[in-house]
């Protein structure tokens, strides 16, 4: 037993653990800054829609799946150049957040979309048939009806976004997918790939939980 | 109050959901509109508040062409035309009282007055206690009451109902048509009503009109078509519904008429005073004796024999109607 853990230096994994949490946490902000908005744009134009708008839908629906189809090892690299342009370094917390944002924005926008397309449609038509404004629709009756599925939405999300910057720290992200990969799998460090995974998956583990919870409040009846 | 003229609803993709459909519906008046599941009712009610636009025709709502209002206007009108659905369309995340105060605040209505306009129209419909719960846990007929308080919020002057009763068993139908006849009776809304159901159209409709794939077939009082239907659409729809009676009586020796009565005749021993007065004899071949909204009313088969059949026709014609 005596070898185990002895090429731990538990400074670096807290230091990991934090960057880790600073990239969740501002990517996952982020994503939901731009993704809901992308969400709803994506249900308003779709076929029967207030915004009914073919073109547009369809365009919308392009640059979506066109993010979603590159994989995020890919994203990661060929954003460099804007990530440099956007935040001043393509390293750090502060490089990794416009990548994982922009990976995770269409994820979570589709996510959206499917939650507003579960909102029952007659109570749709009740509150336009109220003289409601889209905006009351969308604020007022929309996003309160479907906000269980997109606390859903966003705890799958953010899950996501934890392997994702997992693999951020393979261009110099930091974070505890780094360590697990320098130490852990290039120095052959078990100990150290144990214990990042296990912190990850305890972050996983909370997330879900907290997210399950909130579902449940929001479940009315 | 409504007035359709020549409306033609052509889908994208090419269905002809309604052709050339002309209408009248009068103020105060319960209006139903009748057909098959598919024959165009929902898209002719929802023309009425702007849900759907004609592809030709004109739909007028108090002098106002539905179809060629702006955002705003559209949204002021449909503040006064209020609007239930078979499936209720409550918003499952607010409370009883929410969604029956969501209608005024949609039209800026302050919390204060809101919270008092809400008590008032959940008392209206039998549902003061219920104010706090969410739809989840009402009934079905609980729900559609939560649905005509929302309806009735910014006070309109005419109720579109879609359907409103058919997800409901027989007697919370009863109940839910009961509430709208009142609300006909006491607040002078004008109800335009549409239902596959015939029994709903008997109990709380002045006129109905019949819509058979996208065509008006028929029009008129609800006595007049359901007693004496003319197209033969009209007769098939009610015959499904075992209001009619088409047997063919031919097999019969005599005489055979159909004699339409209604309110007092009923009590009166009719067809007994016309025997003994014309010698005539009665065979009952079919009939019902029945309600339609508010009064009572008898369709009798009869088969005549005997004495003198055109006296007693003759006869019969002074208590109601006949016909052949
Ligand atoms: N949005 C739509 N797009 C295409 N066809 C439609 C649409 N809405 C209704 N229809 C068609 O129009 C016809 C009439 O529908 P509807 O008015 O709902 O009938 P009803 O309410 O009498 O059952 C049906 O054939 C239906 O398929
Ligand atoms: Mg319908």
């Amino acid at each position: 037993m005596s070898g185990w853990f002895a090429d731990i230096v538990w400074a670096d994994i807290a230091q990991a653990c934090l960057d880790t949490l600073a990239m969740l946490g501002g990517s996952l902000v982020l994503t939901i800054l731009f993704g809901l908005p992308l969400g709803i744009a994506l249900f308003l134009t779709s076929p029967g829609q207030v915004w009914a708008n073919r073109l547009g839908n369809g365009a919308l629906a392009l640059a979506v799946n066109l993010l979603r189809s590159v994989p995020f090892i890919i994203l990661l690299i060929v954003m460099i150049p804007a990530t440099v342009l956007l935040v001043g370094t393509s390293l750090g917390v502060a490089g990794a957040i416009p990548p994982l944002v922009v990976g995770a924005a269409p994820f979570f926008a589709r996510l959206v979309e499917t939650a507003l397309r579960g909102v029952d449609r007659n109570t749709v038509e009740a509150v336009q048939a109220m003289g409601a404004t889209t905006r009351d629709l969308v604020w007022r009756a929309l996003l309160p009806e479907a906000m269980p599925g997109i606390v859903a939405a966003a705890t799958v999300t953010a899950v996501a976004l934890v392997s994702f910057t997992a693999m951020a720290g393979v261009v110099g992200a930091g974070g505890l997918g780094d360590l697990a990969i320098r130490f852990g799998y290039q120095r052959f460090q078990t100990d150290v790939m144990v214990v990042t995974v296990a912190l990850l998956l305890l972050l996983v583990q909370g997330i879900q939980m907290l997210g399950d919870r909130l579902v449940r409040r929001l479940v009315r009846g | 109050m409504i007035r359709l003229d020549g409306v033609t609803k052509r889908f994208a993709g090419g269905a002809v959901a309604l052709d050339d459909v002309a209408l009248d519906v009068a103020r105060g008046e319960v209006f139903g509109i009748i057909g098959r599941s598919g024959a165009g009712k929902s898209t002719l009610i929802r023309m009425l508040n702007g849900l759907e636009r004609p592809s030709a025709g004109q739909v007028l709502v108090d002098g106002a062409d539905v179809a060629t209002l702006d955002d705003a206007a559209l949204r002021t009108l449909r503040r006064r035309v209020g609007m239930i659905f078979q499936q209720f369309g409550l918003l499952g995340s607010r409370t009883v009282a929410d969604n029956v105060a969501f209608p005024l605040k949609v039209a800026g209505m302050g919390a204060g007055d809101r919270a008092a306009r809400v008590a008032e129209l959940l008392a209206r419909v039998g549902l003061s206690d219920h104010g706090a719960k969410y739809p989840a846990q009402l009934s079905g007929g609980q729900k559609q009451r939560v649905g005509i308080a929302r309806a009735l919020a910014t006070g309109p002057d005419i109720l579109l109902c879609d359907e409103a009763t058919s997800a409901l068993d027989p007697e919370t139908t009863r109940d839910v048509l009961a509430l709208i006849a009142d609300l006909n009776r006491d607040l002078g809304l004008t109800i335009v009503l549409i239902t596959h159901e015939m029994d709903v159209v008997r109990q709380v409709c002045d006129r109905v009109a019949v819509l058979h794939a996208g065509r008006v077939v028929e029009q008129g009082a609800v006595a007049d078509i359901f007693l004496d239907p003319q197209a033969a659409e009209t007769r098939a729809l009610l015959a499904e519904a075992g209001e009619q009676v088409t047997a063919d009586f031919a097999e019969f020796a005599g005489r055979v008429v159909r004699w339409t009565c209604h309110g007092d005749t009923i009590g009166q021993p009719v067809l007994t005073m016309v025997a003994r007065e014309t010698g005539a004899d009665f065979a009952i071949l079919d009939g019902r004796i029945g309600r339609l909204r508010d009064e009572r009313y008898g369709q009798l088969t009869l088969g005549l024999s005997g004495g003198d059949t055109d006296a007693a026709i003759a006869a019969l014609g002074r208590y109601g109607r006949v016909s052949a």
